[in-house]
């Protein structure tokens, strides 16, 4: 069995993330990374693959990005993915979700995986949606923000917390499941992983090769405009407080309690 | 004819209160374009009269489809079915994490443009705008559609009015599944996990969340929550829920209670949009995290940014003192 695992390359959590004026799109430049959401399907393929109960061949980390995402894939194959692949092409920039979703889930047929997993949401687009997008692509069940995965009956029984309480889902494969940061404790790469990373091979496509109609990706394929950026209403700053001396800080903690009445 | 059609989640026989926020507004705007707004429920033996009270909230129709419940493909398959049969142009979903999933493949299914998180809806040149906040809400960033649009709602962005006790007429339609979409079944649904704590009356909440470190830190919240008295209680983020530290019940967000106590105590909480959505309407928000740069320091009233093993204890004992003077 085949598992692909979806990862993306976002600006490091520590980077202000800003609107490029030009463009309206995220400005994308300064430190990235591998999103972090993605590290925990990295660690749910390998425990699926370590777990035994599933013959799993291959992991495969795919990504659509620009030239700078070849790092996220090689932090993915240190983290245990046996090889990548790197959709990257110009016709691409501009994508919304479902574009994304569209050529994704085309650079993944070629793949044929039995399992694709992916992290529950990018740090930086604050979307949690591509999952869906991909699963109606590659006609498969699919879940999101799943916290828990058994194999029984040759299927994954999934756990998730919906809106009414936690779910149990009995899913067939080929799936599409996107899970939670409540899944496992991604495990650090070690430095023979780290260095060997980028000999292991890694695919280069263009849209092309992964039969993608440029007519539906990219700004002008995209079905949503984003625009006109506006400030939200501005809500008053609230008080900051450093705590230095502790019996100092709870002292104004109270007093500012006290003043509305709250204690 | 460019109508709206709302999906209308219902659990044990009662609408969503999201869901029905939703209606309310896509009613609103179906009249500013000229148009009609329509419910879809889909379940298993929905009533036709439990169907019929969205009417209530201004849907001119409700669609009703036979269709397990709980999962988003059947509905994907039934909304999108409905929506080619009737040439609606929209899609509104009132949020919640099964409308996220609905919203996304739907717009896969029928090539529509779709957006999340959206706080608001206008209509401008006879077509919808939404309006999303992005980059930790620092900004607004509208979305208009080429063609189809699928708005799927941040959580309580829409006020849920009292019903005007119209019923709508019902429409059944047969929907053939895909095979996939028949795939994933229902095990179990809505299993309530920990004790069934009461917190939508009080009204202190002292909130915990990955930043105590350990299930055993809550127990100094609850110390606190005491010390405060009458009527407080304490509350989580998802993150430890999932952990299994606290119980679901106590669970504020997207995917747990919405609140709006009198002071809502924040300690090891980052903030993340789906824990907002769920406490910013509290009338005074205290929150106190390590990283000075924590988002929930964007919409605190009073913020200490200070290591919480060491403040908690102190005010423990100090609002004690207070209580006791
Ligand atoms: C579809 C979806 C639905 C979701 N629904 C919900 C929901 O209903 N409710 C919800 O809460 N979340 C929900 N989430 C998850 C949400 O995105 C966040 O992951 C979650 O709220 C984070 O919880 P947290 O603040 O406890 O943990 P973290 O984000 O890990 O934050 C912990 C904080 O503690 C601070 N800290 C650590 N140590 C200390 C210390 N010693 N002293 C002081 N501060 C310290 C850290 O600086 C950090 O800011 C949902 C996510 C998705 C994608």
């Amino acid at each position: 069995m085949k598992i692909c695992v979806l990862v993306k390359e976002v600006p490091d959590a520590a980077v202000t993330k800003r609107i490029d004026p030009s463009t309206g799109r995220l400005d994308r430049s300064g430190e990235k990374n591998l999103n972090p959401y993605d590290t925990h399907a990295i660690e749910a393929a390998m425990q699926l693959k370590e777990g035994g109960e599933l013959q799993i061949d291959e992991i495969v980390a795919v990504t659509m990005g620009p030239d700078s995402a070849v790092r996220a894939l090689h932090k993915a194959v240190s983290l245990g993915a046996d090889r990548s692949v790197h959709l990257s092409d110009e016709a691409l920039a501009g994508s919304d979700v479902a574009a994304t979703g569209y050529a994704l889930a085309q650079t993944l047929k070629r793949e044929n995986p039995d399992l694709v997993l992916l992290g529950q949401q990018s740090d930086d687009g604050e979307c949690y949606t591509i999952g869906a997008v991909v699963a109606d692509h590659l006609q498969a069940p699919s879940l999101t923000q799943v916290i828990k995965i058994d194999v029984v009956d040759g299927g994954l029984r999934c756990e998730r917390q919906a809106e009414y309480g936690y779910d149990t889902v009995q899913v067939e494969l080929p799936a599409v499941i996107s899970v939670g940061d409540a899944i496992n404790e991604p495990r650090y790469p070690s430095l023979k992983a780290i260095m060997g990373a980028k000999k292991k091979p890694l695919d280069a496509l263009k849209t092309a090769d992964a039969e993608i109609d440029v007519a539906l990706v990219g700004a002008s394929g995209s079905q949503v405009q984003c625009g006109s950026f506006k400030a939200p209403p501005a809500k008053s700053a609230g008080l900051i407080i450093e705590d230095e001396d502790t019996n100092d800080t709870v002292e104004k903690i109270v007093a500012w309690l006290d003043e509305r009445k709250l204690i | 004819m460019a109508g709206i059609l709302v999906y209308a989640l219902h659990y044990e026989g009662a609408f969503n209160k999201n869901s029905l926020g939703a209606i309310a507004e896509a009613s609103k705007l179906a009249g500013e374009l000229g148009t009609e707004a329509h419910a879809i429920v889909v379940g298993e033996s929905v009533p036709d009269d439990l169907a019929a009270q969205l009417g209530g909230y201004g849907a001119a129709k409700v669609f009703v489809v036979e269709a397990p419940e709980g999962l988003a493909q059947p509905v994907i398959d039934a909304m999108a079915k409905v929506m080619t049969d009737n040439g609606h142009d929209y899609a509104i979903f009132g949020g919640g994490l099964l409308g996220f999933e609905i919203g996304a493949g739907l717009a896969a299914r029928l090539g529509a443009g779709v957006t999340m998180e959206v706080t608001g809806v206008g209509v401008e040149d006879g077509k919808l705008v939404a309006e999303r906040p992005i980059l930790g809400d620092s900004s607004i960033s509208e979305s208009r559609y080429k063609g189809k649009g699928i708005i799927i709602a941040r959580l309580n962005a829409f006020e849920v009015p009292a019903s005007s006790g119209a019923s709508a007429p019902v429409e059944t339609v047969a929907v053939e599944l895909s095979p996939w979409s028949t795939k994933a079944k229902i095990v179990r649904r809505g299993e309530q996990r920990g004790a069934d704590v009461d917190i939508e009356g009080a009204n202190v909440l002292i909130a915990g969340g990955r930043g105590l470190g350990k299930a055993e830190g809550f127990e100094q919240l609850e110390e606190l929550a005491g010390a405060f008295g009458g009527n407080s209680a304490v509350a989580a983020t998802r993150a430890v829920v999932d952990a299994g530290w606290y119980p679901y019940a106590a669970q504020i967000g997207q995917t747990g209670k919405t609140v709006a106590p009198k002071l809502y105590l924040a300690a090891g909480i980052s903030g993340a949009i789906q824990h907002k959505v769920g406490m910013q309407s509290s009338e005074n928000i205290v929150a106190i995290n390590k990283d000075s740069n924590a988002p929930i320091f964007e919409f605190s009233d009073l913020g200490i940014v200070g290591d919480l093993t060491q403040t908690v204890p102190t005010v423990i004992e100090a609002v004690k003192a207070k209580k006791g003077s």
